[in-house]
């Protein structure tokens, strides 16, 4: 099993490498001359001169690129082409409230999708497990973003019960700031849940013929008991995997909900430089979040060898 | 195919399959007719409810909603059609190749595929936005890249069950090149697996590409589509919640159509599941 681990840990690293070079090469081979990018189309050729210069653009790109990799390994990726300020504290700011609304949804998911979808899959030739089954269709074909814009209109401009956005740190005023989490984590867990809540519907329905659960009804086992106490925990192998591409998912979603609600996070971050043409942060942040993705996978697959005992010997095809 | 589809229909394939169609029909019938005409300033008053001469009411330029949503029914589906296209142009031989080569260089190509995979079609979008602008045709590029490894994986997997069967084994004492088996044997036996994919990826095209136009990242101004409406609607959602509402329920209309689509293919096409 270590050896499996092991041999795991070297894929992340070899893909954690392979894409920084390519998040690199994207960003620098491309664009032509990237001060003549973040500058604009109207900057005086003194100005783009200055600006190589000064963060040494002009040399080699091997080297550029081992600067970028040293300095991220240090925390600290280098200073914005235009506002000078330093990447590395911004990122680590606005990744503490990702992960906030991520987690928080990530949590609001798993609480909506285990009970729905368990239940979908038990009444699931009934009329009401048929409406929920739609229904979470529906929720799927839902963008987040649309579900926020509608959040806010309902429940902080008709009702005036929540704040529409914003955020506040949690050690200043806790109930600022759950008060502010709540309506872009619903919105984020709405549609993630409901991808959740098929997956485990179609998880449970695998179990629900199996012979143990019968055994469970025959020695007396309400059907609602057995369900729960036999089926869930064997379901919950194949969600496991789901929720890690969920949680990559999720990251993703932060960053159009983060747009919505206004929450200084690394999705308001990353599009802010985009607008300001602030090219080292783009590439830093996308970095972040691809490394995040892959992390989030190694993990799974690592749960995915703990879990169950059969992949231990070969490993998967 | 077809026949074993009418064979086997089920409720997702028809509801999916009518919504498909639905806007399929509104996008064809665009380029002969639109309710008013396209992108033009027309009414005398911004912010005009649904009523008898505009459907839908006006947004704030005093443009007719309704053209606006049968308009965006095409970028929407210019979009998924292009992006899922070089998706799985790319990746179906891709994964066919994974499949037939050897191990290690299947292996190695699935953890390149692997490596594609943690840049979501999102994240790789706002990437591209940051060096060329966004555009509609950036957009198509970004998510049809992101959405090659699911083709790939997919296609891998139906063609290592096809490779192991008893004709392929026949074809290769025959003979029989790779290429003619790659043609004649694994691909149309992953055909289905292949359609029903694409179904799904189409949705989420659709979605990404609202979600890029909603940030101002795709679609530009002055183009009809969904996602951009829904971007310009978000300042005054608080006085005019139907020019939320009704390019937001026709993202939601397509995007369940597909999905219930790739469900109800995926459940005619194969029997283990549709007996459930």
């Amino acid at each position: 099993m270590i050896l499996q681990l092991l041999r795991r840990l070297g894929v992340l690293i070899a893909s954690v490498a392979v894409s920084t070079v390519v998040v690199f090469g994207f960003m620098q081979v491309l664009p032509g001359n990237p001060a003549r990018v973040a500058l604009g189309v109207n900057a005086s050729d003194a100005a783009v001169a200055r600006m190589t210069e000064q963060y040494g653009l002009d040399r080699p790109l091997p080297v550029q690129y081992f600067e970028w990799i040293v300095g991220m390994l240090r925390l600290d990726p280098g200073i914005e082409y235009i506002s000078k300020a330093p990447i590395g504290p911004q990122i680590g700011d606005r990744l503490l409230v990702t992960l906030w609304l991520v987690a928080a949804a990530m949590v609001l998911a798993v609480l909506i999708a285990v009970p729905v979808g368990t239940w979908m899959a038990m009444r699931h030739r009934h009329i009401d497990g048929v409406v929920l089954s739609g229904l979470s269709q529906v929720g799927v074909a839902v963008p987040a973003f649309l579900a926020g814009i509608v959040l806010i209109s309902v429940f902080a401009v008709r009702l005036g019960w929540l704040p529409s956005g914003g955020w506040v740190v949690p050690a200043s005023d806790p109930v600022g700031f759950v008060q502010r989490l709540i309506l872009p984590s619903i919105s984020l867990a709405l549609v993630q849940g409901s991808v959740l809540a098929r997956y485990v519907r179609s998880a449970v329905l695998d179990e629900l013929h199996q012979d143990y659960l019968r055994t469970a009804q025959a020695k007396g086992l309400r059907p609602v008991q057995a369900v729960f106490r036999h089926t869930v925990r064997n379901a919950a192998v194949p969600v496991v995997t789901v929720l890690g591409l969920q949680l990559a998912g999720l990251l993703v979603g932060a960053v159009v909900i983060e747009r919505v609600f206004v929450i200084p996070g690394l999705g308001s971050l990353l599009l802010d430089s985009v607008g300001q043409r602030e090219l080292l942060t783009v590439q830093t942040v996308v970095m972040v979040l691809v490394v995040a993705v892959l992390v989030i996978n190694f993990i799974v697959d690592a749960l995915y060898v703990v879990i169950d005992p059969r992949l231990r010997v070969g490993g998967r095809a | 195919m077809m026949r074993l589809v009418m064979a086997r229909l089920n409720p997702s394939l028809i509801v999916g399959g009518g919504l498909v169609l639905l806007v399929v029909l509104l996008a064809l019938v665009s380029f002969v007719w639109t309710p008013h005409p396209p992108m033009k300033v027309l009414a005398t008053q911004a912010y005009q409810r649904p009523n008898a001469e505009f459907w839908l009411g006006t947004d704030r330029f005093r443009r007719d909603v309704f053209t606006q949503i049968v308009l965006g029914s095409r970028t929407a589906l210019f979009v998924g059609f292009v992006s899922v296209g070089v998706a799985a142009l790319v990746g179906v031989p891709l994964g066919i190749f994974a499949a037939m080569s050897p191990t290690w260089l299947g292996h190695l190509v699935m953890r390149g595929n692997d490596i594609v995979l943690a840049f979501p079609a999102l994240l790789l979008a706002i990437m591209f936005a940051a060096l060329y602008g966004g555009s509609t045709q950036i957009a198509m590029v970004a998510i049809g890249i992101a959405t090659v490894p699911s083709f790939a994986r997919i296609t891998r997997s139906g063609a290592l069950g096809v490779l192991s069967t008893d004709f392929v084994m026949a074809a290769r004492a025959a003979g029989r090149g790779p290429f003619a088996i790659a043609t004649r044997h694994v691909l149309p036996n992953v055909v289905g697996l292949i359609i029903v994919q694409a179904s799904v990826s189409f949705a989420i095209a659709i979605l990404a590409e609202a979600a890029l136009a909603y940030l101002g990242l795709g679609t530009p101004t002055g183009q009809p589509s969904w996602g951009r409406m829904l971007f310009e609607a978000q300042t005054t959602y608080r006085s005019a919640a139907y020019l939320v509402l009704i390019p937001g329920g026709a993202i939601a209309l397509a995007v369940l159509g597909f999905n219930l689509l790739g469900d109800g293919l995926r459940d005619a096409l194969d029997p283990k599941l549709a007996r459930r």
